[in-house]
């Protein structure tokens, strides 16, 4: 196959008009952050018991998915799949900016962000938390490297290596923030090893997701289509993720169910939680496991519209996922002592309240514009839309 | 216009009023630049090793549960009180430092009362977590927050068994000069460090024992004839969640 060849994005109304509304979201997500700062997280549904709530999940989610978007790159440059190899510029590019957009809500949501160099300069070396931020940029320098080794012909040699740094660098990423949950031991929704490696499933299947979507999304404002190939290759990727991801929630509901230990967490997630066991087995199983998953594995809907539906569903999905997990774990009350019933004017031993505010999910869409902005104006800039080199059919 | 010549002795005087001011100028520069110095000196010597923390001593407090009332909330007041906690009639984003919970075993129905406040664990997940160092634990076993260096990333209150932690939701008024706080901030329990410096008792123990209950006794963990000990050698403790294995500064007995 002959080497791909790029072209920067073609000015156009279409893609202006793209790029207004994704700036719409930006403003409207500082404007969030400035009424939280300003006013005080008194504003926002959070509170001093579910004290991480809809910023978080979409930072969370913009994180891992940052990670999985490098699996076009990934797979062009470590595993020699050529059929990707036109995707990963844009990949490498969507892993950046999406990881600045979740990263922008984590620091925006935080209670004194202008303490960021305070982040910068301070650092407990037992904190996962601290480990990640090394990590959230050093991915960012590792990838940026790998983007210039991609469009520099001189240094296109390198490209394997720093592929392989990167793909290595994005597994302990996801297993960073699988950790920031994993190490928890005083609440139970977290303390599980699994989390680590679901974390890594979440990021392949979330960060294909949003490949897809966001491929057909630049083509289609170009004006040509996402390759068939490219689409069904993707696709393919797509289903396995899903079903791996399923594996990593089973087994560890499974694990919780077997002990009596956490039964009643565990009925308060599938059965009476509320919004969490609705969120869980409709918008996390059905819309986001068991309808792509069909959608994804049968024949018969192999067209570019019913993939990007399944995309899309896997995402309702990934957020309903991340809701129930982060904030689902919160609400569920920590057993202080055991044995006994507890109540108290600081509500424990009763599921936590949490009503999120229209500021909190402004932020959280405000990181999803700030990614989709800094992508579009990228390929604005730097020629990273292939124009050829695509596979003529599916290489699997 | 003529110019008329200087004398020779009129030069000299000159010369020395000129020697003399540049003298005197530098000795004042001199004194004030090293005044401040002398000055942190002195502050420094002031603070001498003997008033800083030492490993020593571990503070900490025993419950006694059959001595606490249900419905007194005498130590919680006397905590907001001494700290300049005032709520906004916001109970889920208040600050609360010490809560009283209302217990009842789930087999024999037997109810007690008791204090849960930051429990000044040996091994503070809280301070483990905190990705600034902004958490920390004295070396008398006291665990705080640096409110410089905290950036408000709430981690430690996700880490906290006991959530005995609080962010700061809004702006705040009448703030007490012993214990400073800042609004995106996470706090909790100081266990009334200020008053620990200067060799006084925690002001939810003093309220305690004034109300009649005596439920609180402070004192050094490690001092075998101290008080803490005279009473834990009587009577079993236990801390709360004991499966986590923090060895908590905070006792509890009767129960």
């Amino acid at each position: 196959m002959r080497a791909p060849t790029f072209q920067h994005m073609p000015s156009s109304t279409l893609f202006w008009g793209v790029v207004a509304i994704v700036t719409a979201f930006v403003v409207v997500g500082f404007a969030s952050a400035h009424h939280m700062e300003s006013a005080g997280h008194w504003v926002t549904g959070m509170n001093n018991r579910v004290v991480w709530g809809v910023p978080h999940v979409f930072a969370v989610f913009l994180i891992v998915s940052a990670s999985g978007a490098l699996n076009a790159a990934s797979l062009a440059s470590v595993f020699g799949r050529e059929t990707y190899k036109p995707l990963s510029r844009l990949s490498a590019l969507m892993a950046i900016t999406l990881l600045v957009g979740g990263l922008t809500v984590l620091v925006l949501d935080l209670g004194r962000p202008d303490r960021l160099i305070v982040a910068m300069t301070h650092y407990n070396f037992r904190s996962i938390f601290a480990w990640n931020i090394f990590l959230y940029t050093g991915f960012i320098v590792v990838v940026v490297v790998y983007l210039w080794m991609m469009f520099e012909p001189r240094m296109n040699r390198f490209v394997g290596r720093l592929g392989t740094t990167a793909f290595a660098w994005r597994l302990i990423l996801t297993t960073g923030t699988g950790s920031i949950f994993a190490f928890l031991a005083a609440r139970e929704a977290f303390d599980s090893a699994v989390l680590a490696p679901m974390f890594i499933a979440m990021s392949l299947s979330f960060g294909t997701a949003l490949t897809l979507i966001l491929s057909a999304l630049i083509f289609s404002i170009r004006g040509d289509g996402l390759p068939t190939a490219l689409m069904l290759n993707l696709r393919q990727l797509l289903g396995y993720f899903v079903i791996a991801v399923a594996f990593f929630v089973i087994v560890d509901h499974l694990t919780r169910l077997y002990g009596a230990e956490h039964h009643s967490l565990e009925r308060f997630i599938l059965l009476d939680g509320g919004i969490y066991p609705m969120l869980f087995w409709i918008g996390q199983i059905l819309l986001g496991t068991i309808l792509p998953a069909v959608i994804l594995m049968q024949r018969r809907y192999k067209t570019l519209a019913t993939t990007i539906a399944a995309a899309l569903l896997v995402l309702v999905g990934a957020f309903c996922q991340l809701y129930v997990l982060i904030i689902g774990g919160q609400a569920f009350p920590i057993d202080i002592v055991p044995g006994f019933s507890e109540t108290s004017g600081f509500f424990d031993g009763v599921i936590a309240e949490y009503h999120p505010s229209l500021a909190e999910f402004g932020l959280g869409m405000g990181g999803v514009g700030l990614a989709l902005l800094t992508y579009l104006i990228a390929t604005r800039v730097l020629a990273f839309l292939p124009t050829s080199g695509f596979d003529s059919g599916p290489s699997s | 216009m003529s110019c008329k010549p200087m004398k020779k002795d009129e030069s000299v005087s000159l010369a020395q009023h000129r020697r003399t001011f540049f003298t005197q100028a530098a000795a004042g520069v001199s004194l004030m630049a090293l005044a401040p110095g002398v000055r942190l000196v002195e502050l420094a010597m002031a603070n001498s090793e003997d008033s800083l923390p030492s490993n020593d001593k571990r503070w900490g407090l025993l419950v006694d549960t059959a001595k606490c009332e249900s419905g007194c909330d005498e130590c919680v007041s006397a905590c907001n009180s001494e700290h300049g906690l005032s709520g906004h009639g916001r109970p889920e984003t208040d600050a609360q430092w010490i809560r009283k919970v209302d217990l009842k075993d789930e087999q024999t129905g037997h109810e007690l009362s008791i204090p849960i406040l930051c429990q000044h664990c040996e091994d503070p997940p809280c301070v483990d977590v905190c990705p600034t160092g902004a958490s920390f634990r004295r070396a008398d076993g006291i665990v705080l927050v640096d409110k410089h260096t905290c950036i408000g990333c709430r981690y430690c209150m996700m880490a906290c068994p006991f959530q005995a932690r609080s962010f700061i939701h809004e702006d705040l008024t009448g703030q007490k000069t012993h214990s400073p706080r800042g609004k995106g901030t996470v706090e909790s329990c100081t266990l009334c460090v200020h008053r620990i410096d200067e060799d006084q008792e925690p002001a939810c123990v003093e309220a305690c024992r004034e109300a009649g209950h005596d439920a609180l006794v402070f004192g050094d963990l490690e001092d075998a004839a101290g008080p803490l000990a005279s009473l834990s050698s009587k009577t079993a403790t236990r801390e709360l969640r004991p499966d986590l294995k923090l060895n908590t500064g905070v006792r509890y007995t009767s129960f």
